[in-house]
């Protein structure tokens, strides 16, 4: 499997405060890769520079081989926890609005045979999700499960290269997030998506992902604790053959050359 | 309902504490409808006792006389004029107020979704725009008359310039505190700056531009009356200040109760036009 999207020799920093420090990692095509890590170690840091949200203070982020631009573009989708969708517009548009943006440059909105087009795309990614009973309601009708698929649905119209999930799952209920696990495995098959998930459940993340990453601080200076930043202590393939273990921390120990 | 249970549903009711006390909907009406059939009772009774004391008195007419005046004013063409002056008097205030108002919102739109959707644009015009927004547009009326005349084109000027720069701020900040992850999201959709604008700004700015409209009217009609008070031939701020010279308080409250129906009737259309327009923006999935 080829490479898909490459940390190089990453530094974060805010000011005096250093958030990540060296960090590489190459993700490979079709992956589906967790990030884990206690609170405020900067897992999200490494979602919002795979996003362009924001750039490394040093290093490189590169996708298929080339440098990203500090802004998000279409070859990155992403899901947040929250107000991923538009409370202006109904499911239907909500999804239409990607294609309605690749295709309409002045006016934003199609219309006659591109817009049929458009609308028979749309309902067939809605209807992946589950969502084809709801195509003309408001997100604010939709439940917070319902509101995650439709923003599932609305990233994956566009065919990113790859999904990133910030916390996907993380305002649902148990019951739900077990129907949403089996969706996200299913559309990752289907798709043949490559997924970056950011997640502080480690169950979760044992359970879904081909690669789980663990962020957090190598070294600590209680002195002066923003001195040193995170990196990666554990990098772990999950056996898929067997259940996730009751307790996975032990598998996310440090490996003992980097200690 | 029997007596037993009307009972105790008040005794229920005296339980609890007094925030817990919520109006049904049509004790509501009746509780909201009380204070203006009280002041309307009061107005009529002392009315009543001063027309009795003194059959000429002008300070409060009674609404006899009130109605008499008004007949003349808006059913009765004008002696000299030829025109029904109620009539024209509001056609001249609603022409204005309309454009003004209508100016007003044009700009709040355009600059607002600006200066909250491109961060360039917010840091040049926000400073030039919170200086205007404090000074008292009354205070530059004057030079408004020197620059655009005693026409019609000041009195316009006035109300656009007097509600314009709050609703940019407003509208402004509304659109800057749409929530990041939308504005992220649009991008990784492609959206370019002015599809972003178009798709996600715009229409989550509209609702919010007929609510600040509808706080604006108050002031607009301000500036309206103020303006024509100063300088003007017709008008309905004309007009009450035209007659106050004689106390003719049988034609000003009339005038009065007039504008307050007409302000009434563009807040309820505004807001019709809202929920009609903008379902999700008032709580309404479906």
């Amino acid at each position: 499997m080829s490479e898909i999207l490459t940390f190089k020799d990453i530094w974060v920093e805010y000011g005096e405060k250093i958030v990540l420090e060296r960090v590489s990692l190459s993700i490979s095509e079709g992956s589906f890769v967790s990030i884990v890590g206690p609170s405020g170690a900067g897992k999200s840091t490494f979602l919002r520079l795979a996003l362009g949200q924001e750039a490394p203070t040093r290093g490189q982020v590169l996708l298929d081989g080339k440098a990203l631009l500090p802004q998000c573009d279409p070859d990155r989708g992403v899901v947040f926890q929250r107000y991923s969708v538009y409370p202006h517009l109904t499911a239907l548009q909500n999804v239409l609005l990607g294609l309605e943006f690749a295709k309409s440059p002045f006016l934003g909105r199609l219309y006659g045979k591109a817009r049929r087009d458009a609308i028979q795309t749309a309902t067939d990614m809605l209807t992946a999700v589950g969502l084809q009973h709801n195509l003309n309601i408001y997100p604010s009708a939709l439940s917070g499960g319902m509101q995650q698929r439709l923003a599932i649905a609305q990233a994956l119209v566009k065919h990113p290269r790859v999904l990133l999930l910030d916390e996907p799952f993380g305002a649902l209920d148990p019951e739900i997030r077990l129907e949403m696990h089996d969706l996200i495995l299913r559309l990752w098959a289907q798709h043949g998506l490559t997924i970056l998930m950011v997640t502080h459940d480690l169950q979760e993340a044992f359970k879904l992902a081909t690669r789980v990453i663990k962020v957090d601080k190598r070294r600590h200076d209680p002195h002066a604790p923003h001195r040193y930043g995170s990196g990666i202590i554990s990098d772990v393939t999950p056996d898929k053959t067997k259940p996730v273990p009751l307790d996975v921390t032990t598998l996310l120990l440090p490996s003992s050359d980097e200690v | 309902m029997d007596e037993a249970g009307g009972r105790e549903r008040l005794v229920s009711a005296l339980m609890r504490r007094l925030i817990n006390i919520k109006p049904g909907q049509g004790a509501a009406f009746m509780l909201g409808a009380l204070p203006l059939i009280a002041i309307f009772l009061l107005y009529v009774q002392a009315a009543a006792e001063r027309s009795a004391a003194n059959a000429a008195d002008k300070l409060l007419p009674t609404l006899d006389k009130m109605g008499e005046s008004l007949s003349r004013v808006a059913f009765h063409p004008d002696v000299l004029t030829g025109k029904v002056l109620i009539l024209s008097d509001t056609i001249a205030s609603l022409q204005r107020l309309g454009v003004g108002i209508g100016i007003a919102t044009v700009v709040a739109l355009v600059l607002g979704l600006a200066l909250g959707v491109v961060p360039l644009v917010r840091a040049t015009l926000a400073p030039i725009i919170a200086t205007i927004a404090v000074i008292p547009p009354i205070a530059v009326l004057p030079i408004l008359f020197i620059v655009f005349g005693l026409g019609e084109t000041s009195k316009i000027v006035l109300i656009a310039v007097g509600i314009a720069p709050l609703m940019i701020r407003d509208l402004a900040a509304h659109v800057a505190a749409l929530p990041n992850e939308q504005i992220l999201k649009a991008q990784t959709l492609g959206a370019s700056t002015w599809q972003l604008t178009l798709r996600v700004a715009l229409p989550q700015a509209l609702p919010r531009l007929i609510d600040s409209l509808r706080l604006s009217l108050g002031p607009a009609w301000v500036f309206l009356i103020s303006a024509e008070a100063i300088a003007s031939d017709v008008g309905l701020g004309y007009r009450i200040f035209l007659v106050r010279r004689y106390l003719s308080m049988d034609i000003i409250l009339p005038y009065v109760a007039w504008i307050a129906l007409l302000a009434l009737l563009m807040d309820v259309i505004l807001r019709g036009i809202s929920r009609e327009v903008f379902p999700w923006y008032h709580g309404k999935g479906k």
